[in-house]
């Protein structure tokens, strides 16, 4: 490859995926909040028809957030951050830059299609695999064309060892393609029922507890695959980047990521405890969740122990401030995971409120925290200009760091109620309280997460304002900063 | 004994083996960097030195370089 001396880096793809990750964020968030107000009060299910009923809704959010906010994020944060590690510029391969773009069209348009689809309940019903088969093959489209993007650049790299990040982004890319498709076997039921059903609607080639099985078996390593191992691959790059300081250990580092590879992927079992399935699959879905704890803590304290003796920065730096809390939530949740993993324990806390409680402190604290800091990292290089306001930022990192306490301590009293108060008996045996009982208690629970929900939105706002403030308006940089992120 | 023992076991044996090559990995990582073979925590150093300009912390052109040069 020609070095020459204009040659820069090109976020014209980072920037496309930016832009959604914070049109899917509001959108998705918004959703979440209004579900959660659903739940509190549920007259709010009757504001648009069918279309605002909380089962519409519901798989609407998840599906945003995940597939819109999430996977956006990590594309942008990718061609951003892949580029630099590499030592090697989009603009250097015509090719590659038309396959960022043509991902990015086809993203669009799949993107928009399964937000139309879920509201017209169009579903295959399989959480967090609700799309029809026809977005099933573009999502695959989308996806392998993100693999030549990145075993492109990898191809024309001038850095010749794989810096971690990279190794967590082709985990990334290798998990979700293999299981994505195990998972999405599926056949239109007009031709299982001899011309009967539709050519749009499909149900699983697998029935029952095997259905189930590879159901979850996707269905956690999408936790694994999408909400830990990319976001692990940001931080392993974002933190050192914005503090100036090295990653503590590399070797930790490796052996986490392996750690990580092989223990993940025989968790899923364990959302399906007390099941039809054989028992010693479930006690191994117990045990690996709890051996689980030792590689994600092992990043975890490789980015705390980074910081070392640069501590002073968590206060002068909010950035920093976001990602020492998203790898603190990161702890939080990968303990508190194995914990509901543990048989007893998930005696009580299987179908409760406690289960999105922990979703959530792992989704926003940890997720949502990493990819937004991520894009405020990525801004004053993408756009040359310094970030638009830190006071903003320090607001937003308060408001949304009280929403998510309220959000997940509400959740586990909620959870934890609801599992003592189901399973409770009286002296003969009979059941002590009926569903309704149970709901009444709840109310004010559900009230405080829906509060949690309007807090975090109005963060996230905050943090669109910044961005878009970033963008147009704010002071504009001679040069690229190297470490810190300069804000106003 | 049923298809479902069977898989049991073959699970129970391959995680064994799993935890094996694993712990074998930490060994060959340490004992190549004592040996001086490897410098895995120079890599580290990619992320914060990542300008398209400065010197890659393991060129991949000066390699392939030598490695001509050692088949020569
Ligand atoms: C304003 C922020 C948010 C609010 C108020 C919110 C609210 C909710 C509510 C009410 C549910 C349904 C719980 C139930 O059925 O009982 C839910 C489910 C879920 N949300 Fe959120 N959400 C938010 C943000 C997010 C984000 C950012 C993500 C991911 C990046 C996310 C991922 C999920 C997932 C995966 C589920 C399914 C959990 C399960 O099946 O146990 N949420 N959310």
């Amino acid at each position: 490859m020609q070095s020459n001396a204009a040659l820069e880096y090109d976020y014209t793809v980072a920037k496309l995926f930016t832009y959604t990750a914070i049109l899917f964020g509001f959108v998705g968030m918004l959703i979440g909040t209004l579900i959660a107000a659903q739940l509190a009060f549920p007259e709010l299910n009757y504001l648009l028809g069918e279309y605002g009923t909380f089962s519409r809704l519901r798989p609407l959010h998840t599906n945003v957030v995940i597939y819109g906010f999430t996977v956006s994020g990590v594309f942008a944060t990718f061609y951003y951050s892949a580029q630099r590690v590499l030592k090697v510029s989009m603009a250097e391969s015509k090719f590659l830059m038309f396959v960022g773009k043509l991902q990015f069209v086809l993203y669009v348009i799949l993107a928009t299609a399964m937000v139309v689809t879920l509201l017209m309940g169009i579903t295959t019903t399989k959480e967090y695999a609700q799309m029809e088969w026809p977005l099933d093959v573009l999502t695959v489209l989308v996806w392998v064309l993100w693999g030549v993007a990145m075993f492109g650049l990898i191809g024309i790299r001038r850095e010749k060892a794989l810096y971690i990040s990279m190794w967590y982004f082709i985990a990334c890319f290798l998990g979700v393609a293999m299981l994505y498709l195990f998972n999405n076997m599926e056949v239109p039921t007009y031709f299982t029922s001899g011309g009967v059903g539709s050519i749009m609607h499909s149900v699983s080639m697998y029935s029952g507890t095997n259905d189930a099985l590879v159901q979850w078996w996707w269905g956690h390593n999408a936790v694994a695959f999408v909400f830990t191992v990319p976001i692990v691959a940001m931080i392993y790059y974002f933190l050192p980047k914005e503090s100036g300081q090295a990653v503590y250990s590399y070797k930790l580092s490796l052996l986490s990521f392996w750690g990580l590879m092989f223990v993940y992927l025989w968790a899923g079992s364990h959302h399906l405890l007390w099941s039809t399935v054989p028992d010693w699959m479930q006690t191994m879905g117990s045990v690996f969740s709890v051996v689980l704890i030792l590689p994600s803590w092992g990043s975890a304290i490789n980015m705390l122990l980074t910081m070392k003796g640069e501590w002073n920065q968590l206060t002068e730096n909010p950035l920093i401030k976001f990602m020492v809390l998203a790898s603190t939530f990161y702890m939080l949740s990968t303990l508190e995971g194995p914990i509901q993993a543990i048989k007893s324990v998930n005696a009580i806390a299987h179908f409760t409120d406690w289960i999105p409680g922990h979703v959530h402190d792992g989704v926003l604290g940890w997720v949502a925290f990493m990819i937004m800091a991520g894009l405020f990292h990525m801004a004053p290089r993408m756009f040359k200009r310094e970030i638009y306001s830190k006071k903003l930022i320090e607001a937003q990192f308060w408001i949304q760091t009280t929403a998510v306490v309220l959000y997940f301590t509400s959740m586990w009293i909620a959870g934890i109620t609801q599992g003592m108060m189901w399973r409770a008996v009286d002296e003969y045996g009979n059941l002590m309280y009926s569903f309704i009982d149970t709901v009444t208690v709840l109310h004010p629970y559900y009230a405080i997460r829906a509060l949690a929900g309007v807090l975090y939105v109005t963060g996230f706002v905050m943090f669109a304002y910044n961005m878009v403030k970033t963008m147009t308006s704010s002071r504009e940089l001679s040069e690229e900063p190297q470490f810190r992120s300069p804000m106003a | 004994m049923d298809i479902r023992e069977l898989q049991g076991y073959a699970s129970f044996f391959m995680t064994i083996f799993l935890v094996v090559v694993l712990y074998g990995y930490i060994v060959y990582l340490y004992r190549s960097e004592k040996k001086g073979e490897k410098d895995y925590e120079k890599l580290g150093n990619i992320a914060l030195d990542d300008e398209i300009h400065s010197e890659p912390i393991n060129d991949s052109s000066a390699n392939s370089d030598e490695k001509k040069e050692r088949n020569k």
